[in-house]
């Protein structure tokens, strides 16, 4: 192949995963809503379009009229930075997330992610600490007491789950010998999946990929009734749609993310025993890669509407004194299993 | 040839790209019709009071300084998870002094109460003392 059909493909590629990703995260705001409406026993948006399936567009043209309300104590450039970082930190991260075994089209052999990075856990987890940084400036730069305390609220609750969400990664890694996604799920084989041989580790990942999303129970940084928005109180119009689409995007890529390292990426178990032609085999692969994340996504919302919020001093102590040992036992035992088994 | 991180970094300059797109977009079709009442900082519908920047408690830098050192450790800790099968017991022991040293200073900050964040002390209301006030 040469340069510029790599380049094509890739942009091709690209430009898939950016709309997909796009329509994913306003239809999950539609969903968010149908289901909480569901689980509350209520009708939810029914309004726009049919059963208000076009609720999510009527939603982002409203807040792209709204005026842009900057406080006069802002400093101006970092808060026009900040959702900046959140939003770019959200999309980039999509680069390296495997939904699919190679395959062959139009005579090209493609791989079913953007860039099969040997490091691409790596890129994940350094990305989405950059994530901290949009949240910290949002609430130091608005100059509001409200955005100050979210702020600070929410940087020291996402570092401290960053550790044990680290703790746990290591577990995976020492099965799969490797940072690169695609090895890790092809090291998933059959019902090898990591959350059936390490079960701590895969609640360890799970609690903290709810605490660095700030997703209930975990959403201290806005906790409406005490902080008002918390660091977004003072953002409004197009800013403050950059926030919750950033939201959004980060349950895609945590759910993405426990969907590759612990259920086993696309895979479906023996499917390649089946003899099934090769085509059929990738887009199966495919729709699995999608059902699991849909199905993590559900189970975010689920928790959502279900539990309450925790107070500060029990989110702490959850993430150092639960959260912490245990991904630390996650990994001995992952160890152990590896020296008694020969895995 | 392209590498996959020249693949990345067409990635990250069109999500760069993408955002800026979009928020000058917004730029161009929202009003700006600033008041000076608009522009107050919202605190509840009063006139805001004192600094913005108050300050806030010293144990979000004790669990900063925290984060710092154990994140270090999760780096060191890596390397080894990535290189574990080729080293046998050897490596199994190694990796065990490691973590153990390592549950030995989270030990040390829980002893030392660096993990302690202020609970709450509610006093419920008794009856027998409201009623003895009212008296």
């Amino acid at each position: 192949m040469s340069i510029w059909e790599v380049i094509i493909i890739s942009l091709i590629k690209i430009l898939l995963i950016v709309v997909l990703m796009l329509l994913t995260v306003a239809y999950l705001v539609y969903f968010e809503r149908k289901i909480s409406a569901w689980i509350q026993n209520r009708k939810g948006p029914n309004r726009v379009g049919w059963h208000g399936l076009l609720q999510p567009f009527a939603d982002v043209f409203k807040l792209l009229l709204k005026e842009d309300i900057v406080p006069e104590k802002a400093n101006k450039a970092l808060h026009t930075l900040a959702p900046f970082i959140a939003l770019f930190v959200a999309f980039a991260t999509y680069a390296v997330i495997p939904i699919g075994p190679t395959i062959e089209l139009f005579g090209y052999k493609i791989n079913l992610v953007v860039a099969d990075v040997n490091i691409g856990v790596l890129y994940v987890l350094a990305l989405t600490s950059l994530g901290v940084y949009g949240i910290t400036f949002a609430g130091w730069s608005s100059g509001s007491k409200y955005s100050l305390l979210g702020g600070v609220r929410s940087s020291a609750q996402m570092i401290s789950y960053e550790v044990s969400m680290g703790f746990s990664i290591a577990g995976v890694l020492l099965l799969s010998q490797s940072l690169s996604p695609t090895k890790i799920v092809e090291a998933q084989y059959g019902w090898m999946w990591n959350a059936i041989l390490q079960p701590i580790g895969f609640i360890t990942f799970v609690v903290s990929a709810f605490a660095e999303t700030n997703r209930l129970p975990f959403d201290l940084p806005e906790a409406e009734p005490e902080l008002v928005g918390g660091y977004h109180t003072e953002y409004s119009s197009f800013k403050f749609a950059g926030f919750f689409l950033a939201e959004y995007a980060n349950m895609i890529i945590a759910s993405m993310m426990i969907t590759t390292l612990y259920l086993g990426g696309y895979q479906i178990p023996y499917i390649d025993k089946l003899g099934l032609n090769q085509t059929l085999t990738v887009l199966l692969q495919v729709g699995a890669f999608l059902f699991k994340t849909a199905f993590m996504l559900f189970f975010f919302m689920w928790v959502r509407w279900s539990i309450p919020r925790f107070r500060y001093d029990q989110l702490m102590n959850l993430g150092w004194k639960v959260m912490f040992p245990l991904s630390l036992l996650n990994i001995v035992w992952v160890a152990v299993l590896i020296m008694v088994f020969r895995l | 040839m392209l590498t996959e991180f020249g693949k990345i970094f067409i990635f990250i300059i069109l999500a760069i790209i993408f955002v800026i797109i979009t928020l000058f977009i917004n730029k161009l079709i929202r009003p700006n019709r600033p008041t000076v009442e608009k522009q107050k900082v919202y605190e509840c519908g009063e006139n805001p009071e004192g600094s913005p920047w108050v300050k806030f408690n010293i144990r979000f830098y004790v669990v900063a300084l925290i984060f710092l050192i154990f994140d270090v450790e999760v780096v060191l800790l890596f390397p080894w998870a990535l290189v574990y099968k080729d080293f046998g017991v050897f490596g199994f022991v190694a990796g065990i002094i490691f973590l153990l040293v390592l549950g030995l200073g989270m030990a040390y900050e829980w002893r030392k109460g660096d993990l302690e964040w202020a609970r709450p002390t509610p006093k419920p209301p008794k009856l027998d003392e409201l009623l003895k006030k009212e008296s």
